[in-house]
């Protein structure tokens, strides 16, 4: 007799609801690999979920934690007072570039300057991705977007913020990293920033934030496989990879 | 005690635990206490946060975390927190928002007005909801009103704005504080956000993209500010029985009426005081039915006539209205209100 071991299912903290996500995007990829990381700590009984405005604002129909929405922008001021009254949970936020580098950047700077124990999953795909491609903050020079037309020119747009590098300089952050979901080797290097994310918060250190690089063909106009590619030929040029801080002097989450 | 420390201090007696500020004049009482005051107290959180924008949403994550929450301002910044109000609203959270308001439009004064009338009775930020509105007009009924507002935020599962001016957060009177509720004792919350431990998870939203689900949603809200409406009508009515004309008006404004009307009582004036103590529930019916034997209806707001239209509202064209306003933050004293009043009440011939 062969004994059949199962060693590849849905994580139990995901529920049985297919995905809206178009295909080739990163939040499918996310929304699992974070699934995971709550299954393999065990925190689905502990753990509360703040998600967006923008395409994940329905995270609540496929992860199985308590969840509470959050108007655009103001998830880290939402996760602060949660915490604040629940400081024995682990809650995190799940906010896109627009939501957490333009209108939320004042939160978000300042949840991280108070060290509020909080973790972020910061999803950075260059648009604005649920209202239909308009640049966004993160949106690099020569990038065309529906409002950055003829690709993102400096002087008549501005140029891109880069918010982690931002968040590393503030004295109460613990734990920044930038990771991307464009390949096997990158999602497994996600799905650990992201278990160390929530461990920093659990320990105790302060605001932890995981910047993921995502793909998003729709609004890029490619094919998904050129969207992963050109993460890493040229998103990841302006945005490199890396842990940008990390104060728990715990290397053994190097990569 | 100081208005402003009232309000704080019957907030923590009410069980609130949670209090998210940012500085503005004539409120800075609220936070100043708080910040001290709950450092004291097991599980009490003060944040001064980085905006009202952000500290409303800290109240809303407090509050679906089951907290007894509480957060201040005064007009512009109370501008700002209406977004998260309308959150509130949409996700049927509880919530105290206390506006000591000032002087406006834009950054006005900081001199007591109730220009903020509007705003507060509408709903003020977007969307079609109703907030509980309660308006004192002294210490004692900053205290009483505050410790109440936290169980009908409770029960309804609504934010409940005490819509003060700079004049009742700053001035000091002698009052009797409510006693310290036991939070263990408070009535469960079954639809907070804790973790699904020992329960299916639970998730709380406010975006319904279903036109039917948001309809539905709508009509959920209409019918709970029905049973709001029916039961939760407060006013004040003094002077009424021999009556020819009734002054309404509303916080301080009224306590200044009614001085002007003990003084035009000396005089053999029949004049009667109608106070709204709830602005939304609005006592439409106690006034209408007032209508049956009294004619006229004298207004006085300290803004250009916002409480106005509610009454005209509640008269349903039975009677004379008049109103006078001063807005811009001006304290007119009881002498001068019972001049303006007596003047109309000769002209009109009513005595």
């Amino acid at each position: 007799m062969i004994l059949m071991k199962k060693v590849f299912c849905r994580p139990k903290s995901l529920k049985k609801t297919p995905f809206h996500y178009c295909p080739g995007c990163g939040h499918s990829l996310l929304h699992r690999i974070i699934g995971e990381v709550i299954d393999e700590m065990n925190l689905q009984e502990r753990i509360i979920g703040i998600p967006p405005a923008g395409c994940a604002v329905l995270a609540y129909f496929y992860f199985d934690i308590d969840m509470g929405e959050a108007s655009h922008g103001r998830g880290a001021a939402l996760a602060t007072g949660m915490k604040r009254a629940l400081p024995d949970r682990v809650i995190f936020t799940y906010q896109g570039d627009g939501d957490i580098a333009a209108i939320g950047t004042a939160e978000t700077i300042h949840a991280a300057s108070r060290g509020e124990n909080i973790s972020t999953i910061f999803v950075n795909n260059g648009v604005y991705g649920m209202t239909g491609g308009q640049m966004a903050p993160t949106t690099i020079l020569g990038q065309s977007t529906t409002t950055s037309p003829g690709g993102r020119k400096e002087r008549r747009d501005g140029l891109p913020i880069n918010l982690s590098e931002m968040l590393a300089v503030a004295k109460g952050s613990a734990y920044i990293e930038r990771t991307a979901v464009n390949s096997p080797a990158n999602i497994l290097k996600t799905k650990r920033a992201i278990a160390k994310a929530f461990r920093v918060q659990i320990e105790g250190y302060g605001f932890s934030l995981v910047e993921v690089l995502s793909p998003c063909p729709t609004n890029w106009k490619m094919e998904p496989v050129d969207a992963c590619k050109w993460i890493n030929d040229v998103m990841a040029v302006h945005f490199p990879l890396g842990v940008l801080k990390d104060v728990t002097g715990d290397r053994k989450d190097a990569h | 005690m100081r208005g402003n420390h009232v309000v704080a201090e019957s907030a923590v007696r009410a069980g609130c635990r949670f209090y998210f500020g940012y500085p503005i004049t004539p409120q800075n009482e609220v936070p100043e206490y708080m910040s001290e005051r709950l450092s004291k107290v097991e599980g009490g959180v003060f944040i001064q946060a980085e905006s009202e924008v952000a500290s409303i949403h800290m109240v809303i994550g407090a509050s679906m975390a089951g907290g007894r929450v509480m957060t201040s301002s005064s007009g512009p910044g109370f501008s700002l927190k209406q977004e998260g109000i309308s959150f509130l609203s949409a996700l049927e959270l509880p919530a105290v928002i206390v506006n000591m308001s000032r002087g406006g439009p834009g950054l006005g004064n900081i001199a007591p007005a109730q220009s903020d009338y509007f705003q507060a009775t509408r709903g003020g930020g977007h969307g079609d909801y109703r907030d509980i509105v309660l308006a004192p007009n002294s210490c004692q009924e900053l205290a009483d009103l505050t410790y109440r507002a936290f169980d009908l935020a409770d029960k309804y599962r609504t934010p409940v704005i005490i819509l003060g001016d700079g004049m009742l957060g700053q001035m000091m009177e002698p009052v009797e504080l409510p006693p310290e509720v036991q939070l263990k004792k408070l009535p469960h919350k079954d639809w907070t956000l804790t973790g699904a431990k020992g329960r299916p998870s639970r998730f709380l939203r406010s975006l319904l993209l279903d036109p039917f689900e948001e309809e539905e949603h709508n009509w959920k809200l209409m019918r709970k500010y029905e049973r709001i409406t029916k039961e939760e009508v407060r006013l004040e009515i003094s002077f009424a029985d021999d009556a020819k004309l009734m002054v309404v008006a509303f916080g301080i404004a009224a306590r200044i009426a009614k001085g002007a009307i003990k003084r035009m009582r000396d005089e053999g004036l029949k004049v009667g005081l109608i106070r709204p103590i709830s602005l939304w529930p609005f006592p439409y019916k106690a006034i209408h039915e007032l209508t049956k034997k009294i004619r006229h209806f004298f207004v006085f707001e300290m803004n250009m006539g916002q409480m106005l239209e509610d009454v005209k509202l509640a008269l349903e064209g039975n009677g004379e209205v008049h109103f006078y306003g001063r807005p811009g933050g001006i304290i007119l004293t009881p002498l001068e209100i019972s001049r303006v009043i007596s003047s109309y009440y000769y002209q009109k011939k009513i005595g």
